[in-house]
């Protein structure tokens, strides 16, 4: 990615230095495995492969705290996050890597069924402190299975939390976060924005779940987006702002909990609601946020809200044909026009 | 058939272990009464004719460890130390169950007691159970996990995967599968590609083992053996008991399946008659123990029904609770 960095720091930093948005959730788990010997890592190749992972997220950390605590598993999804949720019953706190969020297929059952669910069906007496990890989304030629983004699957069940971090202080923050979070997260990353670099600060450094964060200030419409939307949403402003019209971008990142009161704050301001994701359009976040916010808002809204999503099919091989397939900055520019004309 | 009586089981405990045995028998018969009544509501999948599995292999256990159950969980979890009163006033989804009335038979769960869950997803406690014995042996302890489960999640996927990830991390948990003959109407012998389960160990590379179910001394010795080998660092092993529902699926079922000769000769292979004729004839108790000993079970359950009927409804105020911690 060769994006300029993306301001996104909401507290105070202790110390800022420039990290990739892999370093970023590197550091995350580090810091974590170090101040808490409950917490340990598991996943397919997240140990021996180049040293860690195949994205790089969880490099050197078996140098650190050895195969026992980062953990290479076998190619068994569901048994990757059904240990994973024993484990985080039985006293541990388990990230569980999944290469692919697309492989979270063969997991569902544990995650759906088990993880959400323990501690209502038990009447609140379990805690599952669980990360379920992996990366989602398009751009890379990866082609069907292994290029969908799928955070609507997560949302939709009562009892998970999901993240959907966009920038790499955002990655360490919220990892942290959901580390420490007596819940099972679904802390879904994006494929394309590992190598994004940007400000990261040292040490304990926290984002709360459920705290949207305001990525650009405008006054003419209001974008929400999920992932790579948020940066196809700044690249947009910047063409839109050539023509006096200020988008809003709003990064939700943590799409359960929702934080609706900074979206309907900026769409009381704007009038304008856009909202933005690579994942299916039919039934996809953008829906419920839409929702959302025309119950809430209804009388602030000054025009229908937009959904600027995948097309409803699979995502295909063909560098232009997935382009086509996924909403792009030029949507962002064209949909927002028409919006404020 | 004689049975063995191991030295290492006190006189304490096999009256101990007969009173559970009991305990569970009666339970479940009252639990199908409440559901035929209309007291109770979703489904009961009774114990009945199984009691040797649970109460012989969580007699091989120690207090911290641990066990995942199935759907028809009431025997495992009375077996582990639950508490009749809280469960039954589960099974009436009282604000005074395990659950606080919502979970239900199926969700029964006791973690101080190492009753991590009944569960209703069919081998949906077998990857549970392994990740509990990981945890264990992460955080230095010697605590084992005893996965109890049916011979029809002999066939489901998370059995194998957990099974190669437990013998390759050498987990300490013990599978246990009651073999009970049918999943629902799917005759074991003929829905499993092998006729004695036990071989699929064979290919996980650890001990697998066959055993009478209706024999409770005999499932104890196999899970103790078990269980020490796994807390001595040896790893995971498979426990097929060969026993039998008498009743149906849940109380619903057709029973069109199978005919009353089968269900009245395993009948006679009754594990509770057969444990207190063993422990009559050795004189570990006499025939007036054990007629003592149902009458005091049979108070506690009616103790129970009768907590679980005079229990409150939960408030509709907790319906919201206890989602996120």
């Amino acid at each position: 990615m060769s994006r300029p960095l993306i301001e996104t720091t909401p507290t105070a930093p202790a110390g800022i230095r420039s990290l990739t948005y892999a370093e970023a959730l590197n550091e995350a788990l580090r810091e974590e495995m170090r101040r808490d010997p409950r917490v340990f890592v598991l996943g397919e190749d997240v140990a021996v492969w180049g040293g860690g992972g195949i994205f790089g997220v969880t490099k050197g950390l078996v140098d650190e705290f050895g195969p026992q605590r980062v953990r290479d598993t076998p190619i068994s999804e569901e048994a990757i996050a059904a240990v994973a949720i024993g484990a985080a019953v039985a006293g541990a706190r388990p990230v569980a890597e999944f290469m692919y969020v697309d492989f979270m297929g063969l997991a569902m059952e544990p995650i759906v069924n088990q993880a959400a669910k323990i501690r209502y069906m038990f009447g609140g007496k379990a805690r599952v402190p669980v990360v379920f990890r992996a990366q989602q989304g398009a751009g890379r030629g990866n082609a069907a299975q292994h290029s969908q983004s799928l955070e609507a699957w997560f949302a939709h069940i009562p009892g998970l939390k999901v993240v959907t971090p966009s920038a790499p202080a955002d990655a360490k923050g919220l990892l942290i976060s959901a580390i420490r979070d007596d819940n099972p997260v679904v802390f879904l990353e994006h494929k394309a924005l590992y190598n994004l670099r940007g400000p990261v600060p040292e040490g304990e450094f926290t984002i709360p779940l459920g705290v949207a964060d305001r990525k650009r200030e405008g006054r003419h419409a209001t974008f929400v987006g999920v992932h790579t939307m948020v940066h196809k949403a700044l690249a947009a402003a910047e063409t839109l702002a050539k023509e006096g019209i200020e988008l809003e971008v709003i990064d939700p990142r943590s799409l359960v909990p929702f934080d609706l009161d900074t979206v309907v704050a900026s769409v009381r301001k704007t009038g304008r609601l856009v909202v933005g994701h690579e994942a299916y359009e039919r039934c996809g976040i953008g829906a419920e946020i839409i929702t959302q916010v025309v119950t809430a808002a209804f009388d602030a809204l000054d025009a229908p809200p937009l959904r600027l999503c995948a097309k409803n099919v699979p995502i295909p091989y063909n560098a232009g044909l997935e382009a086509a397939a996924l909403p792009q900055a030029e949507d962002i520019v064209t949909a927002v026009r028409r919006l404020v004309a | 058939m004689a049975i063995e009586i191991p030295a290492a089981l006190t006189q304490e405990q096999l009256r101990a272990m007969l009173r559970t045995m009991l305990t569970i028998r009666q339970f479940d018969q009252r639990a199908l009464e409440l559901y035929r009544e209309g007291v109770m509501r979703g489904s009961t999948h009774p114990y009945i004719g199984m009691e040797a599995v649970a109460v012989g292999a969580c007699a091989a256990l120690h207090p911290n460890d641990r066990i995942t159950s199935t759907h028809r969980g009431h025997g495992h979890c009375l077996a582990k130390g639950g508490d009749p009163r809280l469960m039954m006033a589960e099974l009436l989804g009282k604000a005074t169950g395990y659950c606080k009335g919502k979970g239900g038979s199926m969700h029964i769960a006791d973690l101080e007691a190492g009753i991590l869950g009944a569960n209703g997803i069919v081998g949906g406690g077998i990857g549970l159970a392994a990740g509990a014995a990981l945890a264990a042996q992460l955080a230095g302890r010697d605590d084992v996990t005893v996965c109890f489960f049916g011979d029809g999640a002999l066939n489901q996927g998370i059995l194998h995967e957990s099974a190669n990830l437990a013998a390759i991390w050498k987990l300490p948990v013990v599978f246990v599968c009651e073999n009970n003959q049918y999943a629902m109407s799917a005759r074991a012998d003929k829905f499993t590609s092998v006729p004695d389960p036990t071989v699929r160990a064979t290919a996980y590379g650890f001990p697998g083992v066959g055993c009478d179910g209706m024999d409770v001394l005999a499932v104890y010795r196999a899970v103790a053996d078990a269980a020490a080998r796994a807390r001595a660092g040896g790893g995971p092993s498979l426990i097929v008991c060969v026993t039998y529902r008498y009743f149906g699926h849940h109380v619903g079922d057709p029973l069109n399946y199978r005919d009353k000769a089968e269900v009245d000769a395993w009948r006679r292979r009754d594990p509770i008659e057969r444990f207190e004729q063993t422990l009559i004839g050795r004189g570990v108790l006499a025939a007036a123990d054990v007629e003592q000993l149902r009458g005091e079970v049979a108070g506690e359950i009616e103790s129970a029904v009768a907590f679980a009927k005079a229990s409150p409804e939960p408030e509709l105020t907790a319906l919201m609770e206890d989602v996120y911690a």
